[in-house]
């Protein structure tokens, strides 16, 4: 089967000889436009430099080391708090990047979660299918970027279980995943393995409501609550680094808790 | 020890404001408006005070990724340039020469010739019982301010951290009022200096030479 990940025509690479001069002369256009960004810098109290600024650019460096430093701070064995479950949230809040009206449900009966990148048993899967895999249920702290949290009931797969079960390489770096409203988004492998790391099918013991993620979603307890995509349709395991949705707009990529 | 004529054992001859605390001085002063700046702006994404949004002159970045980029990338500046303030403000002495004793009657005693608008700066050299009161206040301030950063930003690898402040949110409300203690300080900070400017040039250009008696003199 095709990778769901890969466009339908990938562009001919001798495209790149036949514009090498237009592409030097891009690369000069940039370099001068970063000797005018110094005196961007005398525009700092405007409160806003443009990401292709050097002070952009040094920004975007700490975002990426700070990546590493999450990743050092990551313990695969430390478990987020639990709570009880009178404090469970139901319905759980809504946040997307649009609103809750234009959720577009999925169709059970259509539905497949289909496997890519490196992974033995590429088999898609249906509801019925993911139903029958061993599940366990969590009840965490949610945690939005914006500052808002709430306590949710999770249950479902562990994302550990799932990618043993189809044979994916757990030594690969990158799990990432695709969803029916076009969110894109990528954890790191140990996150991917941690205990409350869930392929979620229920909420607060009730099969997914539409709004969150029917049928099947990801929920971790080890990340912000953006870094868990809705509506998953595809996974793939990569060692290849593929922003998110929000990530390309310049948000931390690792986000963990 | 059998010291030559010519030396004085345990006195130091220095300026006021040594180049140290000079550098690590102005790196704080960006690194903490960068932090307010960028603050604002997070802080506006999900307000805690219900109406109490900050205006957007104030902020620093357009939007949120913008504002985390900025806060989390200064954070790293305030939280080492902070460290290393601590660590030379006590190995040195400094914090001792210049920010104890304090008694209460001395602190009374400056607030009432304050009111009386006597703002004796003659001698810049000393900080009087209300400077030093605030000096430490915006130390602990800073200190709060990097412990409840990081129960905000490592709520589950830091769980321990967060539950020992009451919860994420409490340590929300704790950053907010860190922000706005150092935020008042700041303030009075800047319009003293402005008030007294041979304070702002000291910490430019060092100060006057000033003799201290270094710890080795108690022996």
């Amino acid at each position: 089967m095709r990778s769901p990940f890969r466009p339908d025509r990938v562009p001919d690479p001798a495209i790149l000889d036949d514009h090498r001069p237009a592409l030097r002369a891009l690369e000069r256009r940039g370099f001068l436009r970063g000797g005018l960004s110094l005196g961007a810098l005398t525009m700092l109290t405007g409160c806003d430099v443009s990401d292709s600024s050097s002070i952009g650019q040094a920004l975007k460096a700490v975002n990426v080391l700070n990546d590493r430093v999450q990743e050092v701070l990551f313990s695969s064995t430390k478990l987020a708090p639990e709570y009880p479950e009178s404090r469970v949230l139901k319905p759980p809040r809504f946040n997307a990047y649009y609103e809750i009206e234009d959720v577009k449900p999925l169709d059970r009966a259509t539905w497949r979660l289909e496997l890519a990148g490196l992974i033995q048993d590429k088999r898609p899967w249906t509801v019925e299918q993911i139903a029958t895999l061993p599940e366990r249920e969590m009840t965490i702290r949610h945690i939005c970027v914006e500052g808002w949290d709430y306590i949710g009931q999770w249950s479902g797969v562990p994302l550990r279980t799932f990618l043993e079960r189809v044979g994916a390489d757990l030594t690969a770096k990158y799990v990432v995943f695709k969803t029916g409203d076009d969110y894109p988004s990528s954890i790191d492998m140990p996150t991917a393995l941690h205990p409350q790391t869930l392929l979620a099918t229920k909420y607060a013991k009730e099969i997914l409501p539409d709004p969150f993620g029917f049928p099947l979603r990801l929920r971790t307890s080890t990340k912000l609550g953006f870094k868990n995509p809705k509506w998953i349709t595809a996974i793939e395991v990569t060692n290849t680094w593929v922003p998110g949705y929000w990530e390309k707009l310049g948000f931390n990529w690792f986000s963990g808790l | 020890m059998d010291a030559g004529p010519f030396v004085v054992d345990g006195i130091r001859t220095q300026k006021l404001h040594p180049w140290p605390v000079r550098i690590m001085h102005w790196i704080n002063a960006a690194a903490i408006i960068v932090m307010i700046g960028s603050g604002l702006g997070i802080y506006n994404d999900s307000v805690i005070i219900q109406g109490l949004h900050f205006p957007e002159y104030l902020v620093l970045g357009s939007w949120m990724a913008k504002n985390l980029q900025w806060h989390l990338a200064a954070m790293w500046v305030f939280m080492l340039n902070g460290l290393a303030y601590l660590i030379y403000g006590i190995a040195t002495g400094r914090f001792r020469n210049k920010l104890f004793p304090i008694t209460a009657g001395e602190i009374w005693e400056t607030i009432r010739e304050t009111m009386r608008l006597k703002l004796s700066h003659e001698d810049v050299t000393m900080y009087n019982a209300v400077q030093k009161t605030l000096y430490i206040v915006v130390i602990v301030a800073a200190v709060a301010q990097v412990v409840s950063g990081f129960a905000i930003w490592k709520p589950m690898q830091l769980s321990w951290l967060t539950d020992a402040l009451g919860g994420f949110q409490i340590a929300r409300i704790i950053h907010l009022t860190g922000m706005a203690i150092i935020a008042g300080f700041l303030l009075v900070h800047v319009a003293l200096a402005l008030l007294v400017p041979r304070t702002l040039w000291a910490m430019l250009s060092g100060g006057p030479k000033i003799t201290t008696r270094t710890v080795e003199a108690a022996r």
